[in-house]
């Protein structure tokens, strides 16, 4: 069984492997040009959102219309902080938000420790501990990222140039992640207890909120940087095709093995049956958030790795219409299969941005989102359940243990047969 | 934990009342289970039985009385708290997750022991196998208990209904409980089956030395296994003792055939006699 | 399982059983708003009124189209992503109704003897008409086509298809034989009345002169937005109310087996129910563009989604509901802009919903639902 399952893993990474060096080699050597390099890349970013998705909404049921807007907070915070190292040389952005991460990251693990030992506080009371404890923390990491900024600036100076700018863009990734968790988990606390489709439409309004806030991103929010609604330019391009896959795998394996342990079976259950899974003693409310934030963070991640691809953002990428995207791959994949969620991301970038770019004659730009829908429409009349419905690659797919060969003897029911006529039947008789 | 102070009862339910609107769904309901009990709740549809055990197990809040588990008050807890103190339950429209295995419909169950963390989990490590090894082969062995051992891999909504009922209390087990509330076990079962459920309920009781209260219809069921039953209706205890007590008393006959039948019923047992 | 020290506290434990906390933020934001909103009052009386105004106008509109959403959803249980866009079409089709065909004036044509405002108010009802009936039809096909045979998929394939239909409708208009993808100056079926009220009295403001200083104008397009809204709405409440196919639509939003098995026309009723929300859609269009005389071929996104969020915000499945939750997103939208920010009153409307869903998680006239355990 044991060499089953790692000729299984084999089979996959080597797979994995053979597509990166593939895809890989025909980069370097021209043999892809950037139209489809880049469509490559997006595809790999639109399939991290689409996981996270597939984790909220596919896995553990909650009808999230919020991803695209993580994934907007993910763009444009990394996006601001390598932007202010490759332009300015400074490494306030990243001392700031890192400085922030960190503190409201702990403050709530810490906070979250006292609150469960009170009993009964609803979810709303929580939300204003966590959001005030966040507010504070805030300003004073402000302060900090203040005062630390000149020690960063010249440990980084000491590094060359091109190693300094790679390290400022992995944290500035990964801090962007781990903000859009942090403030999933802030939305999510009090929202979540809303019903299905409300929630949704709530998570709808954190879309358009945060679509309006970058359209106002230079008067209101002060980022001059960020340039509001005419959209923020001069973004290092600094997300390759190594760093893009190197990041899918990653989610994919972290998802895969959170979704094969009691955690992931305890997440699968909410969706199944709310009232039968609290009766197991499942704790929903907090796998809820425990997905909602894992999701939000994929979405954060993909952000941060999708604003360094173009060099280029725009408050309009982050449309609620676009936010219908990462729903329709994870339907078009199939609900709850996470292979048909990458295969669904990559025909998704291959086919919208690819293929009906470059079919379409001239002057005809504008039927691609006619024939788009409709082939939408005609998928979904044709296979309701997605392309893919349940089907998992060997790798995906949980594995059933065979059974024991030789059972407890003692832990045997007197009734072998269900049907069979019994002591009590007859007693009765 | 089980030897309290004055620990004679496991479960202890004095003055229970919920409220839904102007409607008094259970009205002053008390009950006691000593440990290795076997008691039986019945009453005519709609007297408020389903709403005790949704009262015991968290799902609703009591407007009124307090419910006692192991001497711990633990009215207003929530039901994923109450489960993991030690009260496990079946539903009456059997409520399994559907779309999941019955392998996987168990080892839910142990989660809250599952003795990893989402770390362990993350990153596959060694001791997250051995746990989760451990788990899967005590999962498997419940299901060998319940006879469902070949069924591991089917999906739980596929399965036949008897079989769906044993996988409900398989799993509601697995939990570890020391209180089992089963709500309607026999509902659509021939006489066959339901006499073979009493032998599985039986089985349960004196293998895991489980305390038990059961909701039935099925007289048969209920007058055969249980030793002691609790009468409802209206949401008000009307009659308790134990099953002869109970089919003999005028009250009971009322609640269920009407005014009027507890005379008649009356009337046939001495003509029967005579 | 214990509780903490804390809780021993009498005024903590009252503190955590009440959720004070929690209430507390709800009401200091509350405060905020109103003390914003009685500052901005005080600031300038006539300005802030003329805004209530605006947003009643506005409010009106978005409860046509928030009726189209709260029946949809509550029969079929589906949110209809397509209903912002057939409301797009029918501000469409009646600009090709007047302006290409004049059925504002048809009347005074065939009849020049007639008074003109009466000949004009019937062209009009024209107009509307043309508009209603041209969405009903429209989403009926669409009914037919897209959400009828995935009656018994899961509930999100027809969603899906909701957002291709919307798609669809959006970018098949913005094709250039069809509304193209340009702002169209849309021709008004009435002329402008402007009446001013001040300290003078009120009086009608000649054609292209500025309104004095502190007065509040109030055009016939509002009284004309107002008055159609309300007769709609009127005619909607009979309808459902007081009617056998009334009842059968309540009758199927409530539980549809048991619907069928009374013998009403299941499907029948939900084509209906999609016909008529689409053609107070279609009126809409017509109010709005009056109100706004321009059109473009996204320009039912926004409204339908504010539309959406006041229907959300009465309670969905409240006729009642939806007429209050427009108003007060109406006047969100339209104060919010003036005072806060013009940009910010999406934000504004989408905020409010989400706290007015904290507090009445199925909105401010929805029925609460209980599962049963």
């Amino acid at each position: 069984m044991l060499k089953k399952i790692s000729r299984q893993n084999l089979i996959f990474f080597g797979g994995l492997l053979l597509f990166f060096v593939i895809v890989q080699l025909a980069i370097s050597l021209h043999l892809l040009n950037d139209f489809w390099n880049t469509i490559l890349r997006i595809g790999a970013v639109m399939a991290i959102v689409s996981l996270g998705l597939n984790l909220i909404y596919g896995f553990n049921g909650q009808f999230s219309l919020g991803q695209w807007g993580f994934y907007a907070i993910g763009a444009y915070t990394a996006a601001d902080i390598t932007y202010r190292w490759s332009n300015e040389q400074s490494s306030l952005g990243l001392t700031i938000v890192l400085f922030g991460v960190l503190l409201v990251g702990v403050a709530i693990l810490y906070i979250r420790r006292v609150l469960s030992r009170i009993r009964g506080l609803d979810a709303l009371s929580a939300f204003t501990i966590y959001f005030v404890a966040s507010l504070i923390l805030g300003i004073v990491a402000v302060y900090l990222g203040k005062l630390a900024e000149p020690v960063f600036n010249t440990v980084l100076r000491l590094l060359p140039g091109v190693v300094a700018l790679q390290i400022v863009y992995i944290i500035a990734v990964l801090v962007a992640a781990v903000l859009a968790a942090e403030i999933s988990f802030l939305f999510g606390l009090p929202v979540l207890t809303l019903g299905s489709d409300y929630f949704g439409i709530a998570t709808l309004g954190f879309t358009i909120i945060v679509k309006v806030l970058l359209d106002n991103s230079d008067t209101m929010l002060g980022f001059q940087e960020m340039k509001g609604a005419r959209g923020m330019v001069g973004i290092p391009k600094l997300t390759s095709w190594f760093w893009v896959f190197l990041f899918l795998v990653i989610v994919i394996v972290v998802m895969r093995n959170m979704l094969h342990s009691s955690y992931g079976r305890a997440i699968v259950s909410v969706r199944e049956d709310e009232i039968a899974g609290m009766a197991m003693g499942i704790d929903v409310a907090e796998f809820k958030i425990l997905s909602f934030v894992i999701g939000s963070l994929f979405a954060g991640l993909a952000g941060g790795l999708y604003a360094h691809i173009n060099g280029f953002l725009h408050p309009n990428t982050f449309n609620f219409i676009k936010s219908f995207d990462p729903m329709i791959i994870i339907v078009l994949g199939g609900l709850g299969s996470m292979t048909g969620t990458l295969a669904a991301a990559f025909a998704w970038a291959l086919l919208l941005e690819g293929v009906l770019r470059l079919v379409l004659p001239q002057g005809f730009e504008t039927w691609r989102f006619v024939v788009y829908p409709l082939l939408l429409l005609l998928i979904m009349l044709l296979k309701s359940n997605g392309l893919f419905g349940d089907y998992e690659l060997p790798f995906l797919r949980q594995i059933i243990p065979p059974l024991k060969k030789k059972l407890d003897p003692g832990l045997q029911t007197p009734t072998s047969t269900p049907a069979s006529p019994s002591s009590a039947q007859k007693a009765i008789e | 934990m089980n030897e309290t102070t004055n620990g004679r009862y496991i479960l202890d339910i004095q003055e229970l009342s919920m409220q839904f609107g102007g409607l008094r769904a259970v009205n002053n309901f008390s009950i006691h289970l000593e440990p290795h009990d076997l008691q039986g709740l019945i009453g005519p549809n709609g007297a408020g039985k389903t709403t005790v055990f949704n009262m015991i197990t968290g799902v609703y809040t009591p407007s009124a009385g307090q419910i006692c588990f192991l001497n711990e008050n633990i009215t207003g807890f929530e039901s994923f708290e109450i489960n993991q103190m030690g009260i496990a339950r079946t539903f009456q429209n059997i409520r399994l997750f559907p779309n999941l295995n019955v392998l996987d419909n168990v080892r839910i169950a142990y989660h809250t022991h599952a003795g990893y963390s989402l770390n362990d989990a993350i990153l596959h490590n060694r001791h997250y196998k051995n746990q989760e090894k451990e788990l899967t082969e005590r999962a498997q062995d419940f299901l060998a208990v319940f006879n469902l051992q070949d069924r591991q891999a089917e999906i739980a909504k596929n399965l036949p209904y008897g079989e769906q009922r044993r996988l409900e209390i398989a799993r509601a087990l697995a939990a570890e409980p020391k209180l089992l509330l089963l709500d309607e076990p026999a509902a659509g079962m021939n006489p066959a089956e339901s006499s073979s459920l009493m032998d599985l309920i039986h089985f349960i009781r004196e293998k895991f030395d489980m305390t038990i209260l059961l909701i039935e219809h099925q007289m048969r069921v209920v007058m055969g296994i249980c030793e002691k039953i609790t009468v409802m209706d209206f949401g008000e205890v009307i009659a308790r003792g134990t099953p002869s007590e109970i089919q003999s008393n005028p009250r009971v006959v009322e609640a269920y055939l009407g005014p009027g039948a507890a005379a008649l019923s009356e009337k046939f047992r001495r003509r029967k006699v005579e | 399982m214990n509780a903490s020290v804390a809780q021993k506290n009498p005024l903590v434990e009252a503190v955590i059983r009440r959720g004070l906390l929690g209430k507390g933020f709800l009401v200091a934001l509350a405060i905020l708003a109103l003390w914003k909103l009685a500052s901005s009052f005080m600031a300038g009386p006539t300005v802030f009124t003329q805004q209530v105004v605006n947003g009643l106008q506005l409010g009106f509109v978005y409860a046509l189209i928030a009726l189209g959403y709260t029946m949809v959803y509550g029969i079929v249980r589906l949110i209809n992503f397509a209903h912002g866009d057939v409301f797009m079409v029918g501000a469409f089709a009646s600009y090709f109704a007047i302006a290409r065909w004049d059925l504002n004036l048809w009347l005074s044509k065939v009849f020049p003897t007639l008074p003109f405002w009466l000949s004009n108010a019937i062209g009009v009802i024209t107009v509307i008409l043309v508009s209603m009936v041209t969405c009903a039809l429209l989403a009926f096909i669409i009914e037919r086509v897209a959400y009828k045979p995935l009656r018994n998929a899961p509930r999100i394939s027809a969603l899906i298809t909701a957002i291709g239909v919307s798609f669809f409708l959006e970018y098949f208009g913005a094709l250039p034989f069809v509304f193209t993808s340009n702002f169209i100056t849309y021709e008004r079926p009435i002329n402008v009345i402007n009446w001013v009220i001040s300290s003078q009295g009120v009086y009608v403001l000649p054609a292209g002169e500025a309104p004095p200083p502190t007065s509040i104008i109030f055009s016939n397009i509002s009284l004309y937005i107002i008055i159609v809204s309300l007769v709609l709405l009127f005619f909607l409440n009979y309808l459902v109310q007081n009617t056998r196919i009334g009842k059968a639509m309540r009758a199927t939003a409530y539980d549809k087996p048991t619907a069928r098995l009374m013998g009403i026309n299941v499907d029948g009723i939900i084509s209906v129910t999609f016909a008529v929300g689409a053609s107070l859609a279609g009126a809409a269009g017509v109010l709005y563009a009056t109100a706004f005389p321009q059109l473009y071929f996204v320009m039912g996104i926004i409204p339908g989604l504010k539309a959406f969020v006041a229907a959300v915000l009465g309670g969905i499945g409240s006729i009642p509901g939806a007429l209050v939750g427009s108003l007060i997103i109406g006047e969100a939208e339209v104060l919010s802009a003036a005072y806060i920010s013009t940009p910010m009153r999406d934000a504004v409307a989408f905020s409010i919903l989400v706290l007015v869903l904290l507090v009445r998680p199925t909105g401010l006239f929805g029925e609460p639902s209980r599962e049963k355990a």
